[in-house]
């Protein structure tokens, strides 16, 4: 009996006795969920675009947030390292292209999915060797993002906003917008969902491959700068950032591998879940809920809807 | 086919190896404006090859190709499609997640040149383009009897429409010449039949030039103008259905022989 009391009616209890704290956790959750959308986002182009699983989009969150605080310390002002760091994404876009990429049109998406993996240890490699492994703090003050927090006085308590976790809920949605607009409304769009379906087909009707593959990977070194930026700015600055990128995984399940708008319904629900229930379940099941929550939620979409919330339903006619 | 016979495509002396083996050897052959050109030959004769060759998928190791008067450069695929050369696969190349008025659509994209920030804006003048576009495939649909499936994901369609589809995609390219590759493999009679009805609709009210690989001899001998016989990569006989048809050394490679 009391264990029931405690599952179904104590949470909720105590969600209605403190809202502040349970506005508070919603509003954590939502700021983790639209950065996990962010990460997950970026898998997701490529795969739209290649069908490949992008192993290498963690690192490249790694590679932005490193390189961007390593060009500051090396004394180039903030915002000319943002561009800087542009620069070296449109750089690995093109080498990728020409390097891997063309190499294997019309291989096998395993294939391709192996040589992100084989990508992401020359990142690793040569990130360690040019700007080390010290792990930094993110520049967000440098870069103009306003510090410190806001209290808003409600229920008796207060709710917490810190600024840089406005900041990034504002840009992450911005650049979620013009993302969907980009890739659903432009004939850019078009072209990426025709090369992700088959490439020589694409080729036939005019679709340059390559000039597709550099743009994604471009998109793709953004999002994981915007990523960094964030991410960093929540812990330090090192390789330990890529274990985060992985947390895109359960997102990509729920939400399809396909989907723009699922990789952000997906965030969102892995980030406000696993506040949620870390807070008000947790306890009942010792602490570290937020290590596992998402990829249990993952396996249940695995049993009952493997293509995820908006995923492509696979056809397959035998 | 046209009265003057302006050749539109010509393609010399075109040799094409895959290490030692030999796919094509010294094969020549021209395409007139408006004509339906059909290339026959037994499995393996190197049909499929030339295709490639003329839509940049194969890179002959010898051999000029001729386009509009003017030998055309070593080019990439996505570049030739932009001269106006359209085709279709053998094994169905389609966009298998996207609907069929959206895989027509993408044959659209080469002639679509606003800027994807106005496309993204949805500003006048790139939403005027995308109806305008959207129109011409309308008409192509139409033409082609595939209203019904329009909002249908092709990888859902019976093989026949799929196929369907696929040749209103490259037709949606307004192309100069479009290039079939075997596009009644698989078919019953009932759907060869369709097919050969729309091939021939194409060419006289589009006055589409089409270049086509087909086995099947009847349906050769009663669609084209002309045919090219491929035997083992090199050339066996070229000219008028009934002329190829008398041809000892055809009758011999191909027609004479039973499977």
């Amino acid at each position: 009996m009391e264990i029931l009391y405690a599952i179904f009616i104590a949470p909720f209890v105590e969600m209605g006795a403190y809202p502040d704290l349970f506005i508070q956790a919603l509003w954590d959750g939502f700021v983790a969920g639209t950065l996990y959308g962010l990460i997950a986002l970026g898998f997701v182009l490529i795969f739209k675009a290649s069908g490949v699983f992008n192993f290498s989009q963690p690192i490249l969150v790694v590679l932005a947030a490193l390189s961007l605080v390593s060009f500051y310390q090396m004394g180039v002002p903030a915002w000319i390292s943002v561009i800087l760091v542009l620069i070296m994404f449109y750089a690995l876009a093109w080498l990728v292209e020409r390097l891997i990429l063309r190499q294997l049109v019309n291989q096998d998406g395993n294939i391709l999915f192996m040589s992100t993996i084989g990508l992401t240890f020359i990142i690793i490699g040569a990130a360690q060797w040019i700007f080390g492994g010290v792990p930094s703090a993110m520049i967000v003050d440098e870069l103009g993002f306003p510090n410190g927090s806001l209290e808003w006085p409600m229920f008796g308590g207060g709710v917490y906003f810190e600024m840089i976790d406005v900041s990034a809920a504002v840009i992450a949605v911005i650049m979620i917008v013009i993302l969907a607009v980009f890739f659903s409304k432009t004939k850019i769009g078009r072209g990426l969902r025709a090369v992700a379906d088959d490439h020589q087909a694409a080729l036939s009707v005019g679709i340059s491959l390559n000039q597709i593959w550099v743009i994604v990977w471009f998109v793709a070194g953004i999002v994981a700068l915007v990523t960094g930026i964030f991410w960093g700015a929540r812990s330090d600055v090192s390789f330990a950032l890529q274990i985060i990128g992985f947390k895109a995984l359960p997102v990509l399940i729920i939400g399809g591998f396909t989907s723009i708008q699922g990789a952000i319904i997906g965030g969102l629900i892995i980030g406000l879940g696993e506040k949620i229930f870390e807070i008000y379940w947790g306890p009942l099941l010792g602490s570290g809920v937020e290590g596992w929550f998402a990829y249990v939620i993952a396996l249940v979409f695995l049993l009952y809807r493997p293509q995820g919330l908006f995923g492509d339903k696979l056809i397959e006619r035998v | 086919m046209s009265e003057n016979n302006s050749v539109l495509m010509e393609v010399k002396n075109i040799n094409l190896r895959f290490g030692g083996v030999v796919a094509i050897q010294n094969v020549s052959f021209d395409i007139y404006e408006g004509e339906i050109r059909a290339i026959i030959g037994p499995n393996g004769a190197g049909k499929s090859s030339m295709l490639n060759v003329i839509n940049g998928f194969y890179h002959p190791q010898e051999g000029e190709v001729w386009f509009n008067g003017e030998k055309r450069p070593s080019m990439e695929p996505y570049q030739i499609a932009k001269t106006g050369i359209a085709r279709t696969f053998q094994n169905i190349a389609l966009f298998k997640g996207m609907t069929t008025i959206e895989n027509v659509m993408t044959g659209r994209q080469l002639k679509m040149n606003k800027n994807f920030f106005w496309q993204m804006l949805r500003y006048g003048p790139a939403i005027e383009e995308e109806v305008e576009h959207r129109r011409r495939c309308e008409e192509i649909i139409d033409f082609l009897e595939i209203n019904h499936i329009r909002k249908t994901p092709v990888g859902a369609l019976p093989y026949g429409l799929q196929k369907r589809v696929e040749l209103a995609r490259a037709l949606a390219m307004d192309p100069k010449i479009l290039l079939l590759d075997e596009p009644m493999a698989g078919m019953n009679v009932e759907e060869k039949q369709d097919m050969s009805r729309f091939i021939i609709d194409v060419n006289e009210e589009f006055g589409t030039t089409i270049a086509l690989i087909e086995h099947d001899m009847a349906v050769v001998m009663d669609l084209a103008d002309r045919v090219v016989v491929l035997d083992y990569g090199k050339l066996l006989a070229d000219g008028t259905p009934t002329e190829v048809q008398s041809n000892q050394a055809v009758i011999d490679a191909y027609l004479g022989v039973p499977h």
